[in-house]
């Protein structure tokens, strides 16, 4: 369950969020707005990336206030561009990264790193250079460096912007099938379209709120 | 260190490796070959300042030391490092620092005149300084001769600090790195 | 990933420990200072050179470390010459050829992986004045990360500015490929405090 009371963020020159009260415990969630509307800042609460300026943001039991580092390990950040989400050099010590704070024994580590290969059918590439893959390959490199970390939530923010129609339906449909509660910001409507709550944001204020199929043709309108 | 500022570090390490991938261009009449990469600690320490402009330097001579061929020209390694030339790559830290120093001093009026005159005291005076008392103790000669013996290399060093210069001021704009204190 | 410049072999020397290659290398570097007479130094080299082929080290990459600086060499010989004579000249370039061949055998025997995790070690004592190993590691792994990344970007400016004609600036160059980097570092360090390192 995420809740968000009566939360605002105001950056130097301008006011990203205001006043957002929020209650969200769909297993889907998607979030659509304009370039600058505070769909980004919003998501960015959700695992501290972002603190609020003032209001209370809570993730299950933890508070985003004063549960930083656990908070961040509940929920996992998957970032639009996987050039920049990729912090090292070789695909295996790129997924073992995130678990390096936790001290796991060696084989759970490697146990964890496998299974989670697999999983995206990228088994053969464990040893090589993460730079040489694919943009698809890199986006679910992406995720399962998130994944091995097996949080409760995943945020996507605008996770296909940069790929192509195959490798965008590869990463729709790794998405799908996942058991973590997933928010996921897009501007690829289809991508959210079978969620089970969407979002609207326009000015920091959620304008538009309920299942797809009423937010989405209405959102569209909005934007035309 | 915060998060950022490590990542930063590792940019400009990086940066310093890659302008190292540029063929080098030779001067007419002298002879003498310009390579890029010692623009890399001029940036370095004007744009991120001294302690992490420093430190990036430091960083990318770690990976040289190693044995990565990250030098111009693919060199790299021990010999590289204590070889002749061994003072002008420890120099390239300290340079990295004293620019990065000196553009924080300036940081609130800074303008061309002081942002060239602060990258050429650290990127020559401060650099050859170093660089030449080590040519001089290992080829036993004075500190006079290796000053002149290096003297060819001024123009490129002038050239880069000309580029240094436009680039920091233009990065000062754009994304101010160096906070305004002092 | 970037190869370094290691070359695989068995010898006495590959086994060695990368700290006491290391270790042998500052003390010679240093005993070459010392002695004043260059047939001793002359000796020291000619030893160092004969463990080229013991290590299993052809001539050919013998070559490769010493061609960079033959011409440096020849110029101090020169101008001791000029200045003194030529056993000042043979003094010191044995002693030069010397340091850069041995530490570039410790360089061609010793494994960068190896270097980099005798480098951990030895940081260790240094934690309590603020040096911490892991993000050390992490910085020279986001180093190795961001080469080819950077080298990409530089090359899609560059085409970038030739399409405008600026392609003979090296300023419209350096200045946007700083610029996107940058950004792309910010997006970096929110990637890794979203996978919660510190």
């Amino acid at each position: 369950m995420i809740r968000l009371e009566n939360v605002s963020v105001q950056f130097e020159q301008r006011r990203a969020l205001a006043d957002i009260d929020l209650t969200l415990g769909e297993k889907r969630i998607g979030i659509v707005g304009a370039n600058g509307s505070g769909k980004s800042t919003f998501v960015r609460l959700l695992n501290g990336l972002q603190t609020a300026t003032s209001g209370r943001v809570v993730v299950d039991e933890f508070d985003a206030a004063k549960d930083g580092r656990k908070l961040r390990r509940h929920v996992g950040f998957v970032f639009q561009n996987p050039d920049n989400q990729i912090v090292y050099p070789v695909v295996e010590e790129d997924i073992a990264f995130g678990l390096k704070p936790l001290k796991l024994p060696k084989d759970e580590v490697d146990r964890r790193i496998d299974d989670v290969l697999a999983r995206y059918d990228l088994q053969d590439f464990k040893t090589h250079p993460s730079h040489l893959l694919s943009g698809g390959q890199k986006q679910l490199l992406a995720i399962s460096g998130v994944l091995v970390m097996e949080p409760r939530y995943i945020v996507f923010d605008e996770p296909t912007t940069l790929l192509d129609l195959r490798n965008r339906n590869r990463v729709q449909r790794a998405i799908g099938e996942l058991d973590q509660t997933v928010i996921t910001v897009s501007h690829d409507l289809d991508l959210i379209a079978d969620y089970d709550r969407v979002l609207a944001f326009e000015d920091g204020r959620v304008v538009l709120d309920g299942p797809p199929s009423e937010v989405l043709p209405k959102y569209r309108e909005m934007m035309a | 260190m915060k998060t950022k500022d490590i990542v930063y570090v590792a940019l400009f390490a990086a940066l310093t490796a890659v302008l190292g991938l540029f063929p080098p261009i030779t001067l007419p009449v002298t002879g003498v070959p310009v390579t890029a990469q010692s623009l890399g600690p001029m940036l370095a320490g004007a744009i991120l300042g001294a302690r992490r402009g420093g430190l990036s330097i430091v960083l990318f001579l770690v990976l040289v030391a190693v044995g990565l061929p990250l030098l111009s020209g693919g060199r790299g390694g021990f010999g590289v490092m204590i070889g002749v030339t061994g003072g002008f790559m420890f120099g390239w830290a300290i340079s990295a620092f004293v620019i990065g120093l000196l553009i924080e001093k300036f940081w609130n009026r800074l303008n061309v005149l002081n942002a060239a005159l602060s990258i050429a005291f650290g990127g020559i005076v401060v650099l050859y300084a170093i660089g030449n008392a080590w040519v001089a103790v290992v080829a036993e000669i004075s500190y006079w001769q290796a000053t002149v013996g290096a003297a060819p290399f001024l123009i490129g060093d002038a050239i880069k600090v000309a580029i240094a210069t436009a680039a920091c001021l233009a990065v000062r704009r754009a994304y101010p790195l160096i906070s305004k204190a002092g | 990933m970037i190869a370094g410049l290691y070359i695989d072999g068995q010898s006495a020397l590959h086994r060695a420990a990368a700290g006491a290659k290391i270790l042998a290398m500052v003390a010679l570097g240093t005993g070459v200072f010392l002695i004043p007479d260059w047939p001793v130094v002359g000796f020291v080299l000619a030893t160092v050179l004969l463990l080229y082929p013991v290590s299993g080290l052809g001539p050919r990459i013998m070559w490769t470390q010493i061609k960079p600086i033959l011409w440096l060499l020849v110029i101090f010989f020169a101008v001791q010459l000029w200045l003194n004579d030529w056993q000042a000249g043979m003094l010191v370039v044995t002693r030069i050829a010397a340091i850069v061949m041995f530490a570039s055998l410790v360089t061609l025997t010793t494994k960068t992986s190896d270097l980099l995790a005798s480098l951990e070690r030895a940081m260790q004592p240094l934690r309590p004045i603020g040096v911490n190993p892991e993000k050390v590691s992490l910085a020279i792994s986001m180093v190795l990360r961001f080469i080819p990344v950077i080298s990409t970007v530089a090359s899609e400016i560059r085409d970038a500015q030739r399409a405008r004609g600026l392609d003979r600036s090296i300023v419209a160059m350096v200045v946007p490929l700083i610029i996107r980097t940058l950004k792309m570092a910010d997006d970096v360090a929110d990637a890794i405090d979203a996978r919660s390192f510190d």
